[in-house]
């Protein structure tokens, strides 16, 4: 118990990075996965395969394999980082991204075809059919998986531990190999820091799907 | 859907799609073509860098990296699903005492790093990097099988536990021979997709130093030379993808195939339910 105590700055210096590594690539995949999601639902060809390609494909990788190309292929190959932060970015958003891509195609797709139909039938062109009437509702349907993508993600960030990042995980490792008779607290420490995010986040999740989508 | 959102394309339009596509297949086409050239500058496609391929000890490490990743996953589902059949009755028991303490378990289970928890199994009980790798992923995923079952186990029609219970059933038979039979054929799609997920983070295992596939490309790479960690990489992510490919396959199939035959087709669960990994 003392350890966790003793080393409480490193924990919370742990903590805020996860969260920092969380935040940027959760923005990062929601605006992206967003595009692929309209690009998956748009009248040009090239657009749709794509995007359907880059998700299959991101879906069916493994993160460690996504991290493993970021934080050490990828400098093999010339393009070097000042900060592995920016692998783990890179890595997360895209594996994240395809997630979220998926999560609301889905979500448009949940949109009744009289919302669409009414909206062509007063004229909207496919952008404003997309932006004004089957994105807003859309959104809100997929508010609670969205939520359970962006635990994942908290969850996910863990592997940037193992790439050289000095988040939660990162510290885990390093404290536990300097603290060999205290391995069990030091680890339970780093488990209540990421159940300090992922458990109030199911919650919200939980309490969005009841309160604010809409019974279809 | 799709072809609701816009018009059956007329000539002009075909005409701006097909602009359209061709442009976005140049852009796409133009990308891809920067990163070979970023790759040919590194000598990538040099034949002698793909030689390592003609080395039959290559492969064996490959194979064995293939079926190391097979095995842990084989084994942690093996043993997860029916804990998760377990974790899913203790959940909905009737008594409290067995209900609540489990779903703290659970909500403690999901809200892990499965990293994490093969870290702590790896040094808090000193074990092998296989076993500590299975014992992660059950831990996780039983939890999740759990939640998987317990969703179609609420998305029956409440008749069937009372239709159970009023012909005398006492209330684990009527869970074991009514209720479980249909949830189980009803989830059959997310418990596959599932199977994805831990197939997935079997790879977590290079972290907590199994010899699965990523960490003997890293020993190959560490072994041969920088210069051929590309190739080696290349070619074990496509065999990850391939195999992870298969299944996701498979789950479709059988959401397809299953739709025919359980009864009320199967269910997507309400989809704050499904973690995603």
């Amino acid at each position: 118990m003392d350890v966790i105590i003793e080393n409480l700055p490193a924990y919370v210096d742990g903590f805020l990075r996860t969260l920092f590594l969380s935040v940027v690539s959760g923005i990062f995949a929601l605006i992206f996965g967003t595009l692929l999601a309209a690009a998956r639902v748009s009248p040009i060809a090239a657009l749709r395969g794509f995007s359907m390609t880059y998700v299959e494909i991101v879906r069916n990788t493994p993160l460690t394999i996504a991290f493993f190309f970021a934080a050490v292929v990828l400098p093999r190959l010339g393009v070097t980082f000042q900060q592995f932060e920016v692998a783990a970015i890179i890595a997360l958003s895209a594996y994240t991204s395809a997630f979220i891509a998926e999560a609301v195609r889905s979500g448009v797709n949940s949109v009744p075809v009289g919302q669409a139909e009414a909206a062509r039938s007063i004229g909207m062109k496919f952008s404003q059919v997309l932006t004004l009437i089957i994105l807003p509702q859309a959104l809100r349907t997929v508010i609670p998986p969205l939520i359970n993508i962006l635990i994942a993600l908290v969850k996910n960030s863990s592997v940037a531990g193992a790439f050289y990042v000095l988040e939660l995980f990162g510290y885990g490792r390093q404290l536990a190999n300097a603290h060999g008779d205290a391995v069990l607290w030091v680890l339970v420490g780093v488990a209540f820091f990421y159940l300090l995010i992922t458990v109030p986040l199911g919650y919200l999740a939980n309490l969005v799907e009841r309160k604010v989508a809409i019974a279809r | 859907m799709t072809s609701v959102l816009y018009d059956v394309p007329g000539p002009k339009a075909r005409r701006v799609s097909l602009i359209g596509s061709i442009v976005g297949a140049v852009a796409i086409a133009g990308l891809l073509w920067w990163a070979v050239s970023i790759l040919a500058a590194q000598g990538i496609f040099e034949p002698e860098r793909w030689a390592v391929f003609q080395i039959p000890e290559v492969w064996v490490l490959i194979g064995n990296g293939i079926i190391a990743t097979l095995s842990a996953a084989a084994l942690a589902a093996v043993i997860a699903f029916p804990l998760g059949l377990v974790l899913c009755l203790m959940r909905i028991s009737d008594v409290a005492w067995i209900r609540i303490p489990t779903r703290i378990v659970l909500e403690f289970l999901r809200g892990m790093p499965v990293v994490l928890m093969m870290f702590f199994v790896l040094l808090v009980f000193a074990t092998a990097p296989f076993a500590a790798v299975v014992a992660g992923l059950v831990l996780y995923n039983s939890a999740i099988f759990a939640e998987i079952i317990r969703a179609g186990i609420q998305s029956l029609p409440k008749g069937q536990r009372e239709a159970g219970l009023a012909i005398g059933l006492t209330s684990f038979a009527s869970r074991r021979s009514i209720e479980l039979p249909q949830a189980i054929r009803r989830m059959l799609p997310s418990l596959v997709a599932q199977l994805v997920v831990l197939l997935k983070d079997t790879s977590l295992g290079y972290i907590v130093s199994y010899e699965e596939l990523l960490r003997k490309v890293q020993i190959m790479a560490d072994f041969l030379g920088p210069d051929y960690l590309f190739p080696v990489f290349f070619v074990a992510a496509a065999i990850y993808i391939a195999i992870n490919f298969s299944v996701s396959r498979l789950a479709i199939w059988i959401e397809k195939r299953g739709s025919k035959k359980a009864a009320g087709g199967v269910v997507h669960v309400p989809v704050a339910e499904i973690p995603v990994k």
